[in-house]
């Protein structure tokens, strides 16, 4: 009781019941300045181009010959390109499907990854199929892949899904599918040194069956590179459906991505630099916050770092 | 003498065990021998009582505690714990008998998850075996806590915020989580600091008194096993040189390689320290995956004899209670082993 009476609020902390980590995990976030200046960019990126529309509110695709390539100005924030078409308004609805194939081929990639990752490092027998699984999608020449990829599949999907969500679906699935073998490499490498631990061989003498053991003990503790390899995913996403957009394989030419309208302005670089500056500036933006957060993330992770 | 307070039922009997760790190498992986880390150990511990694992680096007391608890899949053998046999039960019968069996581990640190709190670490036992409200674990949890002397504020805290004493602690609180008979701890206190020790196994001790807990206590430290093992067992080369009751060890060691190690344990008073004479024993330990024939203990043994070479002893009671495996005591009767001791001794 001589605690209490030195700390009145000490009883109460003695039996407070243990905290959800969660909180501790968002009250290290904070302390990271990095990430937290790169989330609200981030989150300000995000909410710009999802509710950007229903304040500014010209269509993307409505072409106004009479007024192309403007420069700045108030009724054309961004100018226009050189169909007319107002770009802000395209860059708006050209990042909701670039951050959404970002994330989305991210967190397919991550959990691919992950998944191959974990169970090639924590069942032997299956290490040697998979790493050379791994191995063997190292080894294919990516970009023509992608392109043969769109080749074969855009049509079925296309008719399946329409135009527009069959092609999101399939570069999605082409960037996923061709960028999960860093992070299940990586993954793998630290499963083998984790199982070893002796905390490991503890909850095996608890009882604890295999699939626990990887919820509770293996995941939390690869966290760190899988947070990584996902935010360094989601620019590597961004980016290479850029590229696709850029050689013209990806979404249909009317349709605005930040990779699209970069493709489409490199044509007129000389002219009116600002076009490619715009969706470059974006990428750019959107890949460095997620960077940051990344960074930010995995730090807040770590009880170890936590606090410091 | 003859383990006196636990005389009563044997809580765990090995026969027999081995843990023999496949060697690959080459091209193709071919199975080119094996580690023999554990070959042959046969024993029993009493209920309520501390068996002392002794031995050098390298001997396998640790693969020894291990493979008793099933973490390693024992090449041959049987281990029976309350009754139950350990050695070749199905996954699910094993996971049922967990909770009987526990461990404590030698390194404090690395047996705990650093991304989990203490009530996390000594919950997750009871998440496994015990169906209990968030209300009850808690309170669980918190009883542990009081017992093995952790203050109930640092249920929300991380491993890595307290001293190798208080983690060991936590790993002590979370073996008796699911009230264990039987519990190996397997260097509990080499990691930690004299002063931290002494703590340790006090608490160690204490436990055993209001559990009614076993011990397995596998330690190179001889003047600690001393203190609280009932009976002592001596490992070398994957095998159980000598088991006595420990007054009667320490005082009468019967194997060449117990004296030698006996012989090794510093005296606190510096004028006996300075009449101590050492055995010192020749050469290196051989290698466990081409051990030599015959006896172990052969090719460094001082009193080595011809029979040594060519023949494995075997291990037996020379006395009531006191097992040691060595051709010095093959003279059926008892008094021809002790007259060896006492000339052991006088050497």
């Amino acid at each position: 009781m001589t605690e209490a009476t030195a700390k009145p609020f000490s009883v109460e902390a003695a039996l407070k019941p243990p905290r959800n980590q969660w909180w501790d995990v968002w009250d290290q976030f904070k302390t990271h300045k990095g990430a937290l200046v790169g989330m609200i960019v981030f989150l300000a990126i995000v909410f710009g181009t999802l509710l950007g529309p229903f304040i500014w509110t010209i269509d993307p695709t409505f072409i106004d010959i009479r007024a192309r390539n403007q420069g700045m100005s108030w009724a054309h924030p961004f100018g226009t390109d050189q169909l007319g078409r107002d770009m802000l308004a395209r860059m708006m609805s050209g990042g909701q499907v670039s951050i959404a194939v970002g994330l989305t081929a991210m967190i397919l990639s991550v959990l691919l990854g992950t998944l191959i990752g974990v169970l090639a490092g924590y069942f032997r027998r299956l290490d040697g199929p998979l790493m050379r699984l791994t191995d063997l999608f190292l080894s294919l020449p990516l970009l023509p892949l992608l392109l043969v990829m769109v080749m074969l599949f855009r049509e079925p999907l296309s008719r399946a899904y329409g135009p527009e969500m069959g092609t999101f679906i399939l570069i999605v699935c082409a960037i996923g599918v061709t960028s999960w073998m860093q992070t299940a490499r990586i993954v793998r490498g630290d499963v083998l040194a984790l199982k070893e631990r002796e905390f490991v061989l503890a909850a095996k003498s608890i009882g604890t069956p295999s699939r626990r053991m990887i919820t509770r003990h293996i995941l939390p503790n690869v966290m760190s590179p899988i947070m990584v390899s996902a935010t360094l995913g989601i620019a590597n996403a961004i980016i290479t459906e850029s590229a696709l957009s850029f050689l013209g394989l990806g979404f249909p030419p009317d349709f605005p991505t930040w990779g699209r309208l970069l493709f489409d302005a490199v044509d007129y670089i000389r002219d009116y630099p600002s076009r490619v500056i715009w969706p470059g500036l974006a990428i750019s933006l959107v890949v460095l916050s997620v960077n940051y957060i990344g960074d930010g993330l995995r730090d807040a992770l770590d009880p170890r770092i936590r606090g410091r | 003498m003859l383990d006196a307070p636990n005389s009563g039922k044997k809580l765990v009997e090995v026969q027999g065990l081995k843990m023999h760790f496949p060697i690959y190498a080459g091209l193709f992986k071919t199975r080119v021998g094996e580690v023999k880390a554990v070959d042959g150990v046969s024993f029993h511990i009493y209920e309520r009582e501390t068996l002392g694992l002794v031995g050098e680096s390298g001997c396998g007391k640790s693969t020894c505690g291990r493979a008793i608890l099933r973490l390693y899949e024992p090449t041959d053998g049987s281990i029976r714990i309350d009754g139950e046999e350990i050695a070749k039960a199905g996954p699910d019968r094993l996971r049922q008998m967990r909770p009987t069996m526990q461990m404590v581990f030698q390194d404090p640190q690395a047996s705990l998850n650093p991304r989990m709190t203490v009530a996390g670490i000594i919950g997750e036992p009871l998440d496994e075996h015990a169906k209990l409200s968030k209300r009850e674990k808690l309170e669980r949890i918190y009883e542990l806590m009081d017992a093995v002397g952790l203050n109930r504020n640092f249920a929300n805290r991380y491993p890595h915020e307290f001293s190798g004493g208080q983690r060991q602690r936590i790993g002590i609180a979370r073996a008796l989580a699911l009230n264990p008979k039987f519990i190996v701890c397997d260097e509990p206190i080499a990691a930690l600091d004299v002063s931290i020790q002494a703590q340790v196994v006090n608490l160690l001790e204490d436990l055993q008194e209001q559990f009614g807990l076993t011990y397995l206590f596998i330690s190179h430290d001889l003047s600690m096993v001393r203190h609280i093992a009932d009976r002592v067992a001596v490992m070398y080369l994957g095998q159980i040189a000598e088991l006595a009751p420990r007054d009667p060890l320490y005082e009468t060691p019967l194997h060449p390689y117990t004296q030698a190690l006996l012989s090794a344990v510093p005296e606190p008073d510096p004028r006996e320290e300075t009449r101590r004479t050492r055995i010192l024993l020749k050469g290196d330990v051989p290698s466990p995956s081409n051990p030599p024939r015959g006896c172990n203990f052969c090719t460094r043994c001082p009193q080595v004899m011809d029979i040594c070479s060519r023949e494995e002893p075997e291990f037996r009671e020379v006395q009531p209670g006191r097992y040691v495996a060595c051709h010095l005591y093959n003279e059926t009767t008892t008094t021809a082993g002790q007259t060896a001791a006492s000339e052991a001794q006088s050497a």
